[in-house]
């Protein structure tokens, strides 16, 4: 067996400008919308109206109870009548692989948001709350100014550290055949026949970018750790 | 937008003439199984040996732990997968890798998806037995070694016994998380209960009634699997000790 690692050259503008880019837009996408999902999620488990904590919570627990591959396939074949039940159309909508993938993973990981932020929120004292509203702070700015800053901080080393995950997972659309980083690497890797040299490459890259991002976070877990 | 179900396609032949698309379906259940089972047992002893060897005092283990579980983390699983599969029986002297690859088809890609589930998720077990065991307070060890025990026998029967029970919800979510991430074996060919579920999609156009019955076994699988942990929970608790579920964590 000889190797070719000439390809990795030849494709690597490829790889990064459509693949990473992708990747890199995808997970900052999903990890905004995710947050801001997953903290809309959080607050309704922690409802005391039953009618919004009961399907908040019947909601995470289904995300994260099914596969990812699984969730990606649904959104993927759901998008179409979606697309057609909001645009009120009787066609169904075509949707690509890009956008499909948006949904997803805000979705999928709205969840997974949510149980770091509902653990945020439970971690600051009632007193806050108490606070908030002896000083005439309804339910939204209670939450907005006191509670929900409080929560962001204690929790952004896991919030960031579920981030790295989630670009790890975005990796997954591979199955419905979106080019991301790896689904570059692997076109490439079947198109020449080189599948040792590009899956060596791709892996060595999402090592290099996972632990750079996991050691920057655990530096800066340790300099906010809040001082109480 | 309305969409036509068709429930009694789960009743209809499927195209290999195995029998109908439900018994499909669960052969693919079974398949799915068998895979985290064996891959569960990889993951629960290479991460009990990794994790117990990162607390020792000796500094190049714990570096070369160190090194294990960062590498196995952060390369995603699919990537791992591929590895295993495409890229492993390569880079093997040439008489095992044709060996591997000449493998009879189930099994051919079996292998390669239970060994990388099974690291991948020993990471993780390493990472709850380090914490389980730093967990416990200094003066069981301290104790241990005081009344004689070896530093071997102090780990086995003083502090793993304990650590063990302490991380035993985290290792239930590890349980349900290795049933689920077996689904990305079906991007190696082997048809465990997601990859059915697509193949099913495409031979039968019924794409609703595939994934919703793949769901609902999915959903009950994970069902079982904590009912049963909680029974081993409640078995092994130590009185006194509240099983405390502890810091909230990233996961997938």
């Amino acid at each position: 067996m000889h190797y070719d690692f000439d390809v990795i050259e030849r494709s690597v503008g490829y790889l990064f400008r459509e693949g990473m880019t992708f990747t890199l837009t995808l997970t900052a996408l999903a990890m905004v919308g995710g947050i801001f999902f997953g903290t809309l999620l959080a607050m309704m488990r922690l409802s005391r109206f039953q009618w919004l904590s009961i399907p908040a919570g019947a909601y995470v627990n289904l995300m994260r109870s099914v596969p990812l591959v699984m969730v990606i396939f649904w959104f993927f074949f759901l998008m179409p009548y979606i697309g057609a039940w909001v645009t009120g159309s009787k066609e169904l909508v075509r949707v690509g692989a890009w956008t499909s993938a948006v949904v997803t993973f805000t979705m999928f990981e709205a969840a997974y948001y949510c149980e770091i932020m509902r653990a945020g929120i439970q971690s600051i004292p009632r007193g806050q709350v108490w606070s908030g509203y002896a000083l005439g702070l309804n339910y939204w700015q209670t939450m907005g100014k006191i509670v929900l800053p409080q929560a962001f901080r204690n929790m952004l080393p896991v919030l960031l550290t579920q981030t790295i995950i989630l670009f790890q997972d975005t990796s997954l659309v591979y199955v419905i055949s979106a080019t991301d980083f790896f689904g570059a690497a692997a076109k490439v890797a079947n198109r020449d026949y080189r599948l040792v040299e590009m899956y060596t490459f791709a892996a060595v890259v999402y090592f290099i970018m996972s632990y750079g991002l996991s050691t920057l976070v655990k530096q800066m877990q340790d300099r906010i750790a809040i001082i109480r | 937008m309305h969409y036509n179900w068709h429930w009694q396609v789960l009743l209809e032949a499927e195209p290999g003439g195995t029998g109908t698309y439900l018994q499909y379906l669960l052969v693919g259940l079974s398949w799915t199984l068998l895979t985290a089972a064996a891959a569960w047992v990889i993951a629960l002893s290479v991460g009990a040996l990794v994790g117990t060897l990162r607390t020792t005092q000796m500094k190049w283990v714990v570096r070369l732990g160190n090194l294990y579980v960062e590498i196995f983390r952060n390369v995603p699983l699919i990537v791992q997968m591929f590895l295993w599969f495409f890229v492993v029986p390569e880079l093997l002297p040439a008489a095992i890798g044709d060996w591997i690859k000449q493998m009879a088809p189930p099994w051919a890609m079996f292998w390669p998806a239970v060994l990388c589930l099974g690291i991948f998720t020993s990471v993780r077990v390493a990472e709850q037995v380090r914490a389980g065991i730093g967990s416990l307070p200094r003066g069981q060890r301290m104790a241990a070694i005081a009344t004689g025990l070896t530093s071997a026998q102090a780990y086995r029967f003083v502090i793993l016994p304990q650590a063990f029970r302490i991380i035993l919800p985290p290792l239930t979510s590890e349980t349900m998380n290795i049933v689920k991430n077996s689904s990305v074996a079906y991007t190696i060919g082997l048809l465990e209960l997601a990859g059915r579920a697509k193949a099913m999609q495409e031979f039968s156009f019924r794409v609703f009634e595939a994934f919703t019955m793949a769901t609902v076994i999915y959903l009950l699988t994970n069902l079982v699997v904590v009912l049963l942990m909680r029974l081993l929970e409640k078995k092994v608790r130590v009185p006194g000790l509240i099983a405390a579920s502890g810091p909230v964590q990233a996961g997938h």
